[in-house]
């Protein structure tokens, strides 16, 4: 008892294989699509990689891009394969590839199932990597003069300009590190010499924050300095000020940002899964109705197209069936073996 | 004596016939392509119209719009005709269409040209209508509280941030106005008092500049106030600091930006030209041959296609004696309803006369 089988006479099997052959090109044009979006997440992550320590994963979009390639490539060639299935010469050439084609494609959609996963998962290490990152580039803010890390300012203030955050969790991250460089320092006037004796590590410390965490939104000029006292400035209160400094940690801001892109391409991979699916199942529709039909040289004749050959708990028991004798086979005919071994 | 003839055989009508079809889809395109290059450019430029003070600019955007529309149903009706001209029964509705179809071409095409040459041309407008526009940016920067400005000083933050600028010709504009608001000015405070009371209009002046003026290159953080003073900061020397603000004024950074976009958009532009004459061409030449193949009596025979019946100063002498008849004709009507039915006469005979020469075009 066949699973799932359906009758087909000529024009449903033509219907079938024109469906089919769009399918197949909507499939390649999906694939073109996630190539792409895989380069643009390796280039969106390579543009940030200094404030995540240049330490990122770049698995998904790597992988992200071998799928895309491998869409591409599987569903054109199925897609001949349908554009071809209608002649009976070139579908009897092509018949021998058919069941190593679909279960190739089987394992490109189990690949599918991994990346989403992945996905979904690895959002987990971009936001270790980032809060570890952002702590870096914060305590390497002032370093301007060293090697390596003269560049740590302006990429942290862009950053800060561009996802309106500041600091790591919020501003006061800027006051638990020296961000002015001792260059800049001078070390022969008393209030700098008391600052810096006031804590054990010799540090400058302020309650200030740089320019790059002003929030232009704000009706008066931007306060950085004394932010934690509020007779320094006129008309100000720290605890009610909101408009004046972004609020937002540039850890939860950049983090929702690379979520929101890798959520959208899960979301269109799971997509893909179900546009493969399908591609799939017409695919062995299609093979079956053509592969039963009763008289091969009349092409108007009924056919039954089909799933599975036989039901779907008696192709499980077949499968299991055939691992275990697979094993078995092994063992046979190595006891075989040895009485004759023993009689010469 | 014709003008470029060519020899057209029944083989070389069908193919001019299907090359000017895809001509004038690509034509079709290429319109499609000008308005959505008019569209982006409006857009840009509606982007940052706070900080300009007369939309005389945008009538390079507009022009390009309208061409671009008018250009995608001008090509599309040639596609049309392409379609009819093999074919001796459709062809003929279009031919009194013909001439017009020529004119909106030719007037497209100078249409064009007209936006190269407007957007080089305006582009000291642009600069005058920017430098008006910034300076009253900048003077309203403080004015947060009034309804109509309350969002100056957050555009003005986020062009010099955007546009790397610092005010309108550089960091020096913000000395001259006063860019803290009242509001937050301490008017008890002595160090207040004097900076109002040393100048005519009592104003608050600073030599200090708005926190987006700041340079994010820069190896030290950055120096916002006491600018002039070299003492005011350790190891700062006002003359020779480069990286700390920027140093670009924001109309020459706006002024750059808009002409790069319009320069960059030239050579498609011409390249658009370039077709739409060729299309204007072709489709000259595939009229004259069909209508000469259905002249003759073997439609499928040789033929020939011109792009002007006569010579150049012969059409220019035709065309000016038809102009001249035709203002003659105003002209004596009045005068024979006086003069009587006679004079009429002669004016018909005259108008006979100038229909006679066989409808070239």
């Amino acid at each position: 008892m066949p699973f799932l089988s359906l009758k087909f006479n000529l024009q449903k099997r033509v219907k079938l294989a024109q469906g089919l052959w769009m399918l197949y090109w909507l499939a390649v044009i999906v694939g073109i699509i996630l190539f792409s979006l895989g380069i643009f997440f390796k280039i969106e992550l390579r543009k940030r990689s200094e404030i995540m320590d240049n330490n990122e994963s770049h698995l998904v979009p790597n992988l992200l891009i071998l799928v895309g390639m491998l869409s591409c490539g599987l569903n054109a060639f199925g897609g001949k394969l349908c554009h071809d299935s209608l002649d009976p010469q070139k579908f009897s050439k092509m018949k021998p590839m058919l069941r190593p084609y679909m279960l190739l494609c089987c394992g490109f959609n189990a690949l599918l199932l991994l990346l989403v996963l992945l996905c979904f998962l690895m959002q987990f290490a971009v936001y270790l990597t980032l809060a570890e990152g952002l702590k870096n580039a914060i305590r390497f803010y002032k370093d301007t003069d060293t090697p390596g890390r003269c560049f740590m300012k302006r990429t942290l203030d862009m950053t800060q300009i561009e996802f309106r955050c500041c600091g790591n969790n919020n501003f006061r991250d800027w006051f638990e590190v020296q961000w002015i460089s001792n260059r800049y320092l001078d070390m022969s006037n008393d209030v700098v010499k008391d600052r810096v004796l006031s804590n054990v590590e010799g540090k400058y410390l302020m309650d200030s924050v740089p320019f790059s965490c002003c929030n232009p939104g704000s009706p008066r000029p931007c306060i950085q300095h004394h932010l934690t006292n509020n007779s320094a400035h006129y008309d100000y209160d720290h605890r009610t000020e909101e408009l004046n400094i972004w609020n937002r940690g540039c850890r939860q801001a950049v983090f929702s940002y690379y979520s929101g892109i890798m959520n959208s391409i899960g979301a269109l991979l799971i997509f893909t899964m179900v546009l493969e699916a399908g591609d799939v199942a017409g695919l062995k529709y299609l093979s079956t109705a053509l592969e039963t039909m009763a008289d091969p040289e009349n092409p108007e004749c009924e056919s039954e197209g089909w799933l599975l050959e036989k039901g779907f708990k008696e192709t499980l028991a077949d499968l299991l069936s055939k691992v275990k004798t697979f094993g078995r086979a092994n063992q046979v005919e190595e006891g075989r073996a040895s009485p004759d071994v023993a009689a010469t | 004596m014709a003008l470029l003839k060519m020899k057209f055989s029944q083989q070389r009508r069908v193919r001019l016939a299907q090359g000017l079809w895809l001509l004038s889809w690509l034509a079709v395109m290429c319109g499609a392509f000008i308005f959505c290059l008019g569209v982006y450019l409006k857009i840009e430029l509606l982007r940052r119209d706070e900080v300009m003070e007369n939309t005389e600019i945008h009538v390079v955007p507009n022009l390009l719009m309208m061409v671009g529309l008018a250009s995608i149903g001008a090509n599309w009706v040639a596609s049309r005709v392409c379609q009819d001209s093999l074919d001796a029964s459709r062809f003929p509705r279009w031919r009194v269409l013909l001439l017009g179809w020529y004119a909106v071409a030719v007037l497209l095409c100078c249409l064009l040209l007209a936006v190269v040459v407007l957007s080089y041309a305006l582009q000291g407008r642009l600069e005058e209508s920017l430098k008006v526009g910034l300076r009253n940016g900048i003077r309203f920067y403080k004015d947060t509280d009034v309804p109509g400005r309350c969002f100056q000083k957050e555009t003005i933050d986020r062009l010099q941030m955007e546009f790397r600028c610092c005010g309108n010709n550089n960091f020096k504009d913000w000395f001259e106005v006063q860019w803290v608001s009242n509001r937050y000015l301490d008017f008890t405070s002595q160090e207040v008092k004097d900076r109002i009371r040393s100048n005519v209009d009592g104003r608050y002046l600073l030599d200090g500049v708005p926190f987006s003026c700041c340079n994010p290159a820069s190896p030290r953080p950055c120096l916002q106030n006491q600018l002039t003073d070299s003492r005011a900061h350790y190891n700062y020397e006002y003359q020779s600091e480069e990286l700390n603000l920027y140093s670009r004024g924001c109309r020459q950074a706006l002024t750059d930006y808009y002409m790069g976009l319009m320069n960059s958009t030239g050579p498609g532009v011409l390249s658009v030209i370039l077709i739409q004459l060729s299309v204007l061409l072709s489709m000259r030449y595939l009229q004259t041959a069909v209508e000469g193949a259905m002249a003759l009596e073997s439609p499928e025979g040789e033929s020939e296609g011109y792009i002007l019946e006569k010579d150049v100063k012969a059409t220019y002498a035709d065309v000016k004696a038809k102009a001249l008849d035709l203002l003659k004709f105003a002209q004596v009507d009045p005068a024979s309803e006086a003069a009587g039915p006679e004079e009429g006469e002669k004016a018909d005979e005259a108008t006979e006369k100038a229909a006679t020469p066989p409808p070239a075009s």
